[in-house]
């Protein structure tokens, strides 16, 4: 099969399918949850802050937080689909093509869902962080720092969605 | 790395950003100085500063009130939120934080060296000191006969020590000499801080620099105009002078040279930011252009505010709210005889009589 390639290319084709799939459904779930605290860090710490002189803003900022949240549960929910989408081959088949498609597909949506959340959650954050700092101020600049926020949150579901329609090609050979 | 600033910010800092901004707000408005306007009687305006942050802080004195109390009641309005943010920072926040109230420190330190020479007592300038300068050991200031034992006795153990390096001589203390100490001071302080936040990085170090900058071509034009016909020669103007900044180094040297103010206006309006201030002037009176700088410095300082997740908001917050206290003094209670002790004023340099 491979004669003349070089030999890293030997090495990663000879990697399990599984090795892939694993990395990949930890990808999706871990670096989707870094991305959510980060976020949720750097809106607290500025929320906190600003409540102080401006009790007000608490309640309403927490939608910030909660966009944040909303990251970590697209990746929760991906890495559950994705792990459903792990199937047993029989080892004589473990490195076909097929199986090797199947392997990759994973760990590419599970990667695809997962920076996608990071970027996510940290610009949600970033923005949640100024927009309690400027409601502190002025409350009337709430709502339209708010749909900046929802342009920030739609990065993550497009990262679902990609990482969905990925992952449904993953077919792994049935028989031997 | 300038820009990612808000990736890591929030860490350490984000918390006290937020407090000085809340701070921020409690700043007197447009609305406020209007009706201090209206204001005839000391009283009038106790109940209108009541209705306002400084309420708390007025509430519980007497009510033959002196100027001087309201003074003090609002520095120490002031001193609290220091030191409130001051205990929560970390490192760098907290070094940031103490950098700006050298420049209070080294005004402590000369008016209680001025103040002895002029045989007052310790007591009284101590109570005159700006709060926020004070350290320990600062009345023994009151005992040095000359610039080395000042150092030896009092300075080596405070934050001011690695400025005395320039102007540690065995000259006997007197007018001109502790003037030009305190800018020599004045200006080895400015040059550490500029070097502290450049070492930073990022945002604080572009937005410090501007500020600075500012500040240090400030009292540059401050010390050539003040010191013009008097006795300072024109090397020792010239080292009084920062090394960074717009003027340096070339406006320095031509400012190094002026003798009147015609030959200062020459000088900066090659400069486009100082176009605008100098401009203003027809006929060079000085008390224009401290308003003009001022206004300048305070444009500045409000452009702080604008970016988030950098340090140059803590600076800017203290120097606004010190300029408020200005205003109040200046304009409010404009019926007390201004004389040194209660210029807080660090932008004040005096060089001494014309020669007659």
């Amino acid at each position: 099969m491979v004669t003349s390639s070089s030999s890293w290319s030997q090495a990663l084709v000879q990697i399990s399918p599984y090795t892939f799939s694993a990395v990949g459904i930890a990808i999706s779930i871990g670096v989707s949850v870094l991305g959510t605290a980060w976020g949720i860090y750097i809106t607290g710490s500025s929320l906190i802050g600003a409540a102080i002189k401006a009790p007000r803003i608490t309640s309403k900022n927490l939608i910030s937080v909660i966009f944040c949240e909303a990251v970590a549960i697209y990746g929760v929910i991906v890495a559950i689909i994705l792990q459903t989408k792990l199937e047993s081959v029989p080892s004589s088949r473990m490195h076909d093509p097929e199986s090797m498609r199947a392997g990759y597909a994973i760990f590419a949506s599970g990667i695809i869902v997962g920076f996608a959340n990071l970027v996510c959650g940290l610009c949600v954050g970033i923005i949640g962080s100024s927009c309690a700092l400027s409601d502190a101020q002025n409350s009337s600049l709430f709502v339209k720092i708010l749909v900046i926020e929802i342009f920030g949150s739609a990065l993550g579901l497009f990262g679902v969605i990609v990482g969905i329609i990925m992952s449904a090609q993953a077919t792994w050979p049935t028989k031997a | 790395m300038y820009g990612f600033e808000a990736l890591t910010f929030n860490i350490h800092g984000g918390y006290l950003e937020a407090i000085v901004r809340g701070y921020r707000s409690g700043l007197l408005t447009a609305a406020d100085y209007n009706n201090l306007c209206q204001c005839e009687t000391l009283d009038d305006i106790k109940m209108h500063l009541s209705a306002t942050e400084y309420g708390s802080y007025l509430q519980n004195e007497p009510s033959p009130l002196h100027t001087t109390t309201i003074v003090e009641k609002c520095t120490l309005k002031l001193v609290d939120e220091y030191k409130h943010m001051l205990t929560q920072a970390t490192e760098p926040l907290s070094t940031f934080l103490e950098y700006i109230t050298y420049g209070h420190m080294i005004d402590n330190v000369v008016l209680i060296v001025t103040g002895t020479l002029h045989e007052r007592d310790v007591q009284e300038l101590l109570e005159k000191c700006h709060p926020l300068g004070m350290f320990d050991s600062i009345a023994t200031l009151a005992i040095a006969q000359n610039m080395r034992e000042l150092y030896r006795l009092v300075l080596v153990d405070t934050p001011l020590a690695p400025y005395f390096s320039e102007c540690i001589t065995s000259e006997d203390l007197d007018d001109m000499n502790i003037e030009i100490m305190r800018n020599t001071l004045y200006k080895a302080y400015l040059e550490d801080f500029y070097r502290f936040c450049q070492k930073l990085g990022g945002a604080t170090a572009e937005i410090m620099s501007d500020l600075l900058a500012f500040e240090a071509d400030r009292r540059a034009v401050n010390i050539t105009i003040n010191s013009i016909g008097t006795e300072l020669t024109r090397d020792d103007r010239r080292k009084l002078y920062s090394n960074f900044g717009l003027l340096y180094p070339y406006g320095h040297e031509e400012l190094a040279v002026c003798e009147d103010m015609d030959q200062v206006r020459g000088a900066m309006e090659k400069y486009p930011p100082y176009q605008s201030i100098f401009s203003k002037l027809s006929y060079g009176e000085s008390q224009i252009l401290d308003k003009a700088f001022y206004e300048e410095e305070v444009k500045r300082l409000c452009l702080a505010f604008e970016q988030q997740f950098h340090y140059g908001v803590f600076f800017a917050y203290m120097r606004l709210r010190e300029q408020e206290i200005r205003n109040l003094i200046l304009k409010y209670l404009g019926n007390l005889k201004l004389d040194f002790y209660f210029e807080f004023d660090s932008t004040r340099i005096d060089f001494g009589e014309e020669p007659q």
